[in-house]
């Protein structure tokens, strides 16, 4: 969005959110914040803000240990693996997950690099098609998509939609987008990419191996947030899937069976709500790190 | 350049294509604006534009005031504080992959007695608010799921311009004897007040965007455009209604497009003070 402006870090979503988890371990110029702000305020919101989440979530947590017969167990949560249906919609997503986040890295990482190396004029077009996605809403690209899965030939349709593997799986990496490519921009444009492909390439390698063992190893914190968002995303994702009715994908799967057993549906949700929460916590660690051993690299 | 060209254009384009392309012809494939006559000529496409409009509209001005006080009672902390990252990662959570999730978890707490473990609660103390009306499966239902995940998008939009606020500003403020009102009104709210716009606009669009969480909450006979759209695609009543979906999906890009203009213009105006 300020992507169409074409300038600076933006506001939208991925890329600040990992900015922000990436300036946390910078150490920077002193930042003199005043202690002497009465505090009494900040911690009212800050309880009102938790117990707003909170008392759901708990609630929620509750609701999921209460089995059938109405007695307190975790039946609802080992349905997860002994319903068949479940666990294969569970497979199935993580597999999509693991796929979009390896092809939004294969696709985004030497783009961004090729643009801010050689085409640094296509910046702005870069940014103005990534940002496309957040301007066409899911539900519509899932109108052309679904059209698209009635009307092309034969073979286009067993070669691309047959399976919610290759159906979902390109557009998702075209969801996640929008946020992986600030990510990973905001991760190159922190490191000396001139030198640093210069270096490798005078020394003898080939671009691939540049790319692969020198660029990547450099931006590990953004592409790893990439990969976070783009999991997040995909294991979310429900509009796409369900209008292109693919049941077998996990959120497709949790609306269905939370018509008969909503507690199973709760107990995935629960579980899929503290997973991605670690693993962006994780990230906010991983950031820091990382940051602390930039001071003392030479490039 | 060219794989992610070529990428993009047949998983994005060609589907934008397919809708552009749609809204545009008729059955004959030839070149008319009779579908959107139909969607702007029926109060059947009309209430979920207004429904949708008012949805985003209140949600986004809710979730922006609750967003950023809470992003400033977290900004008040030093950077790398835990309460910062427990509140950073949460709030990715709930705006990246919330969605079914986050319906599910509204359901278990606030669904119809006996099944929602709050709403039982309430109700056996005396306060029974489905008798009086609310739902959690309804319109204002889903209002109350969007500001879920409305704060938490507006503490990571608005993070970032709130650390901009130079505590050199105060200080020089009040050096030049300015009270803290006089700072407040002269100084933080003015520049302040465009990426506080920018992101109001930018949850607008969220929510008009944003389907998930209707799916698993109310499902398609909510009033909403993208029910709208999901039903003329999957319904199949007439034979012109993939047409209908694909105007209602014009439709739905041109309302967001517009919103990207503004939100474009308040950004070149914050960009003036907060780098």
């Amino acid at each position: 969005m300020s992507a169409i402006g074409g300038v600076g870090p933006d506001l939208v979503g991925g890329g600040s959110l990992l900015q922000e988890i990436e300036e946390a371990g910078t150490p920077g110029p002193p930042v003199t914040r005043r202690r002497r702000r009465p505090r009494a305020w900040r911690l009212v919101i800050l309880v009102i803000a938790g117990l707003f989440y909170a008392i759901p979530f708990l609630a929620a947590v509750k609701y999921s240990l209460i089995q059938n017969d109405g007695s307190f167990g975790f039946a609802n949560y080992s349905a997860i693996i002994s319903n068949g249906d479940v666990r294969n919609a569970l497979y199935t997503s993580l597999e999509i997950s693991a796929i979009s986040a390896f092809v939004v890295i294969a696709l985004m990482l030497p783009t961004v690099v090729l643009v801010r190396l050689r085409l640094p004029k296509l910046t702005l077009m870069l940014e103005g098609v990534t940002i496309l996605p957040l301007v066409v809403p899911p539900i519509v690209i899932a109108a052309g998509l679904a059209h698209l899965q009635g009307s092309a030939p034969e073979w286009l349709v067993k070669l691309w939609f047959n399976h919610p593997l290759t159906g979902l799986t390109p557009t998702y990496v075209v969801l996640a987008m929008p946020f992986t490519y600030r990510a990973i921009d905001t991760g190159v444009r922190a490191i000396d990419l001139r030198t640093l492909v210069d270096a490798s390439r005078s020394l003898g390698a080939s671009w691939a191996a540049t790319l692969v063992r020198v660029i990547l190893p450099n931006v590990e914190t953004a592409v790893l947030g990439a990969v976070f968002l783009t999991i997040a995303i995909c294991m979310g994702e429900v509009v796409l899937s369900s209008i292109m009715l693919y049941n077998g994908v996990l959120p497709v799967e949790m609306i269905q069976i939370g018509a008969q057993s909503p507690g199973i549906s709760v107990a995935i949700s629960i579980l899929g709500l503290v997973f991605v929460f670690l693993l962006l916590f994780s990230l906010s660690f991983i950031a820091g790190r990382r940051r602390g051993s930039n001071s003392v690299r030479v490039i | 350049m060219a794989p992610f060209t070529v990428y993009v254009l047949i998983f994005l384009g060609l589907p934008l294509y397919e809708v552009i392309h749609g809204a545009f012809t008729s059955d004959a494939d030839q070149l008319t604006l009779h579908n959107f006559s139909t969607i702007f000529s029926s109060s059947e496409y009309w209430i979920p534009l207004k429904n949708s409009l008012i949805l985003s509209a209140w949600t986004a001005g809710l979730g922006a005031v609750l967003g950023t006080w809470l992003a400033a009672a977290v900004v008040a902390t030093p950077p790398g504080s835990m309460l910062r990252r427990v509140v950073s990662s949460a709030s990715g959570v709930l705006a990246y992959f919330g969605g079914v999730a986050l319906a599910f978890m509204l359901i278990a707490a606030y669904g119809r007695p006996p099944g929602g473990v709050l709403t039982t609660w309430l109700k056996d103390i005396g306060i029974d608010l489905y008798a009086q009306g609310f739902n959690i499966s309804s319109l204002f239902g889903v209002g109350i799921a969007y500001v879920f995940f409305q704060v938490p998008l507006m503490v990571i939009l608005i993070t970032p311009a709130l650390e901009g606020l130079r505590p050199q500003w105060q200080e020089a403020a009040e050096s030049l004897g300015a009270s803290k009102l006089e700072y407040a009104r002269h100084v933080a709210v003015p520049v302040m007040t465009p990426p506080f716009l920018g992101a109001v606009l930018v949850l607008f669009g969220n929510a008009f965007a944003a389907y998930a969480t209707v799916l698993a909450l109310v499902g398609v006979t909510v009033p909403l455009i993208p029910a709208a759209i999901e039903a003329a695609i999957n319904g199949n009543v007439l034979v012109n209604q993939d047409r209908i979906a694909f105007a209602l999906g014009v439709e739905m890009i041109l309302v967001v497009s517009i919103v990207m203009v503004f939100y474009w213009m308040a950004q070149r105006r914050a960009r003036r003070w907060l780098q």
